[in-house]
């Protein structure tokens, strides 16, 4: 007898995973670069209601993803400080302003002429400040965006093998802070114990001593361990083979120095500019690879490039490269009048929404 | 396996050498237990197989060093990876990542293992130390068994021909402890792998050793552990039992001991219970919690502690012992319930931190953190100028609990046991109702554990109250007059040491197991023989 059945429909799910956090990065800075190319008020409030889409969406439970409402607020005080600034020194009104409150302006000595304090409210005013405001918002709030949804520790991962041992040094940096809050928390609680007011001079000194030996300590045992399972052995490069890459190495910061000071220097003869640039780049380049090809390491399931990442990086892009395309007078949007909206600005925006629905969950760490 | 020759050692400057005419043999697939008091020299010799002596300590090593047949002298830490795995003190402070895989994997990066290797050993290694479930987990959150477990992990990935543990369960409670050491012991018997292991606590390790390597002053004896622990300067209670027996060869395990017990019959007068005491209540905690965010790590605890009384706090890591003694002594946090210390039944959170250190004086776990002078001296002057006391007091007290320090050291530059010491005398020069001590006994060998063991009984007698926090059994039947062992925050069990220790499996001291639940320790049988 044969019994045959249909397998049921089954909905493909696709496996949480973190995204690369270049792609990430890449996003966020397209982002950004949208941000910094309009002050029309719609279309950065549209930026800023993107990034927090996908970052809710779209973030892990690290420490560093929980840090990105500090990025909110501190959009927030931007705004409010630009506002304010152009209240207090760009008050006063000429004829044709719309006045909202009518304030005295404060007479200054002729010595600071040029400075002037309060004076008229004006809608221009505060519109120019607002629209200023809320661009640098966007964009501190995209670079916050990028620390939210990218492990720093992974992008560190992904350097290249030349400069491993400064990554890793910048992680451990990286892994050391908590520790020290921790420490700083434990050792300022003991105090008490010995019966200390936990003010004054005397007492920093009483906490900074043990919480730095505590530091000092836990540095040396991790290096010890670090040591004890390999880190820094050294390669089966040559002396020869080292002292060549070395070249490559001084010859190519050389040439980047003295082509970089001609360049900008115009007195300078020319073809010290761009040839000894060029030849500093490509020097420093063939340095970079030879130092890397003889570090010996590996990495344990490296992050890869994949379907989602590359769409979220040319999302950051594309809407990066269409901002280019909008209307100056819809992405400057003149201060007297309603802004108009392109709709070539809001689909640039819109996106870089995707990603939130178009890649995987992140991975759940239990912490 | 391994073999050091003729091997000595002295830091650079230092009068006398750490290490002198070392000769040592280990063989293949053998597990050997380094002992020896604090300062004897221990970690220096396991720091020699993998080179972190003298190359991460600097000073002066002399002699050779094999192993598998080739001299590692000279070869640093790093070139060594792949054949010695090195397992630190604390295993938190040597992690370099964050989860559990990627430390796993970090070693077979450095040795530039292909993918699809380090893929195959993560996974083999998880299974072998059963940490599948835990291969995401942040290795902050894990609990110190489990960290214990990924650091062997993370070594043995590497694939090491020798594994070297420095006191892997100083810090664990003794189920942990029970875990991570047949963990060891699988290795040893399935891998074949050589494993040297530095412990204090040596009666749960003795039945797996096949060699005792005793150190003392820097000179080594090794061999069998029967014959070397009949005149070791340290030897767990049931050796200590078997030498006051007069049983040849020694027992080294609790079932040895008993059958020797059932075979040769050893006649015992039941011990007279310990007093229990009467004195005045001097400490009422009533309905205390404690909760961090959503975890709750005190859960309405009530507790009492008389005058003259030593009462223990036990159970696993992480049940609350610490953030128990801290929300008692006002520092810490206190969601809720009241504290009553002393005939006015004051709560110390509601007084100054002077006076509350009058009321409970608490010695924390990392007991250093107390100390920031720089010399013994200046530490004594500045403790009696904060309590107020007549100079001299806290001097006159550190000499009483370990007489012999000199003013003009470094408080860092003291043993554990000489450190805790000063801490104890600071504490008490503030002349507290109550002294409580959080896990006192980490890093103290047996000697210095019996020492801290009359120090606190003789403070008890003095008129204190003491509460104390600790995973060492042995210890507890030594000191305790009643025991509190707490469960996820909630008290499980309270009573006269006798009854708790004795009913439960994983607290009953060896003593107890072997002769039955009336003699918690060695020197009760002594007494009851004599």
């Amino acid at each position: 007898m044969v019994v045959a059945t249909t397998s049921p429909p089954q909905r493909r799910q696709r496996r949480a995973r973190d995204l690369h956090p270049g792609a990430w990065w890449i996003w966020a800075l397209g982002l950004a670069a949208t941000a910094s190319a309009t002050t029309n008020p719609v279309v950065l409030s549209l930026v800023i209601a993107v990034t927090c889409l996908v970052v809710v969406s779209r973030r892990g439970d690290a420490p560093w993803a929980r840090a990105f409402r500090f990025y909110l607020w501190f959009g927030a005080v931007i705004v409010a400080v630009r506002v304010l600034y152009r209240l207090v020194f760009g008050g006063g009104s000429v004829i044709g302003d719309t006045v909202l409150i009518p304030l005295p302006e404060i007479p200054l000595p002729d010595v600071v002429s040029g400075i002037r304090l309060l004076g008229d409210v004006t809608s221009t005013a505060v519109l120019a400040g607002l629209y200023d405001g809320l661009r640098l918002a966007a964009v501190v709030i995209c670079v916050g965006a990028a620390n939210a949804l990218a492990n720093p520790k992974r992008l560190l991962a992904s350097v290249p093998p030349a400069l491993y041992e400064v990554g890793t040094a910048l992680v451990v940096t990286m892994s050391v802070f908590p520790q020290l809050a921790e420490s700083v928390q434990r050792v300022h609680r003991a105090r008490r114990l010995r019966g200390e007011p936990g003010t004054g001079i005397g007492a920093m000194r009483r906490l900074v001593v043990p919480v730095l030996e505590d530091a000092l300590e836990r540095s040396m045992t991790l290096a010890a361990g670090m040591d004890a399972r390999g880190y820094g052995r050294a390669g089966t490069a040559s002396v020869r083979a080292r002292a060549v890459t070395g070249g490559f190495l001084l010859a190519g910061l050389f040439g980047l120095c003295v082509g970089t000071y001609a360049f900008l220097d115009q007195t300078a003869p020319r073809w010290l500019s761009w040839p000894v640039l060029a030849g500093g780049i490509g020097c420093a380049v063939i340095g970079f690879l030879r130092a890397g090809e003889r570090v010996q390491r590996t990495r344990y399931r490296p992050d890869r490039w994949r379907g989602p990442e590359l769409m979220t990086a040319a999302c950051g892009i594309v809407a990066a490269v269409g901002m280019r395309f909008v209307d100056p007078a819809a992405a400057f949007p003149s201060l007297t009048r309603m802004p108009e909206v392109s709709i070539l600005a809001l689909a640039a925006v819109l996106v870089t929404a995707v990603p939130a629905f178009a890649t995987p969950e992140p991975r759940r760490v239990i912490r | 396996m391994i073999e050091v020759i003729d091997v000595s050692f002295a830091y650079d400057g230092a009068p006398f050498r750490v290490l002198t005419g070392v000769d040592l043999t280990i063989g293949e697939g053998e597990l050997a237990l380094v002992v020896g008091r604090t300062g004897s020299g221990k970690s220096t010799l396991l720091g020699v197989f993998n080179g972190l002596v003298p190359h991460f300590t600097g000073g002066t090593l002399r002699g050779d060093v094999r192993i598998d047949g080739t001299s590692v002298l000279g070869r640093p830490p790093r070139e060594l990876a792949d054949l010695v795995g090195y397992v630190p003190q604390d295993p938190l402070d040597g992690f370099v990542t964050d989860t559990v895989e990627e430390e796993l994997a970090y070693g077979m990066e450095q040795l530039g293992l292909s993918p699809s290797t380090m893929r195959r050993r993560v996974e083999e290694t998880l299974d072998l130390l059963g940490l599948a479930d835990l291969r995401d987990r942040a290795l902050r959150t894990l609990s110190g068994g489990q960290q214990q477990r990924v650091a062997i992990g993370s070594v043995l990935t590497m694939h090491p021909r020798v594994l070297v543990l420095d006191e892997p369960t100083s810090a664990l409670d003794p189920t942990a402890a029970e875990d991570v050491l047949a963990t060891v012991a699988r290795l040893v018997d399935d891998l074949a792998l050589t494993v040297v292991v530095a412990e204090h606590r040596m009666e749960r390790v003795i039945p797996f050793a096949d060699q005792l390597v005793v150190v003392e002053d820097g000179t080594v004896r090794s061999g069998p552990p029967a014959e070397l622990l009949r005149d070791s300067p340290v030897a767990p209670p049931i050796v200590d039992l078997g030498r006051l027996a007069g049983w040849d060869p020694l027992p080294l395990s609790v079932r040895e001991a008993r059958k020797r017990v059932r075979t040769e019959p050893f006649v015992l007068t039941e011990p007279e219970p310990r007093p229990v005491p009467r004195g005045p209540v001097e400490l009422i905690a009533r309905g205390i919690d404690v909760g961090y965010g959503p975890v709750v790590a005190v859960d309405a605890v009530d507790l009492e502690v008389r005058t003259g009384e030593i009462c223990v706090l036990m159970g696993r890591n992480g049940s609350g012992k610490s953030s128990l003694l801290w929300a008692m002594q006002g520092t810490g946090r206190r969601d809720a319930g009241t504290v009553a210390i002393g005939p006015d039944g004051t709560d110390p959170s509601d007084v100054p931190a002077g006076e509350a250190r009058m009321l409970v004086g608490l010695v924390p776990q990392t007991a250093g953190d107390l100390l920031y002078l720089e010399d013994v001296a200046e530490e004594c002057a500045a403790a009696d100028e904060q309590a107020g006391a007549p100079s001299g007091t806290c001097r006159e007290l550190l000499d009483r609990l370990a007489p012999g320090i000199d003013g003009i050291r470094h408080p860092r530059d003291l043993s554990e046991g000489q450190r805790l010491a000063l801490v104890l005398a600071i504490v008490l020069t503030a002349r507290p109702r109550v002294l409580a001590l959080d896990e006192p006994t980490r890093g103290l060998d047996y000697p210095a554990k019996a020492e801290l063991s009359r120090v606190l009984r003789e403070l008890a007698e003095d008129g204190h109250a003491v509460l104390l926090s600790t995973h060492d059994v042995e210890f507890v039947a030594q000191v305790a007059d009643t025991v509190v062992v707490l469960a996820d925050g909630e008290v499980v069990s309270a009573g006269a040491v006798r009854d708790v220790l004795a009913e439960s499996p994983a607290f009953a001291p060896q003593v107890a197991k072997v002769l039955g639940p009336q003699w918690l320790t060695v020197a009760q049988v002594e007494r009851t023989r004599w």
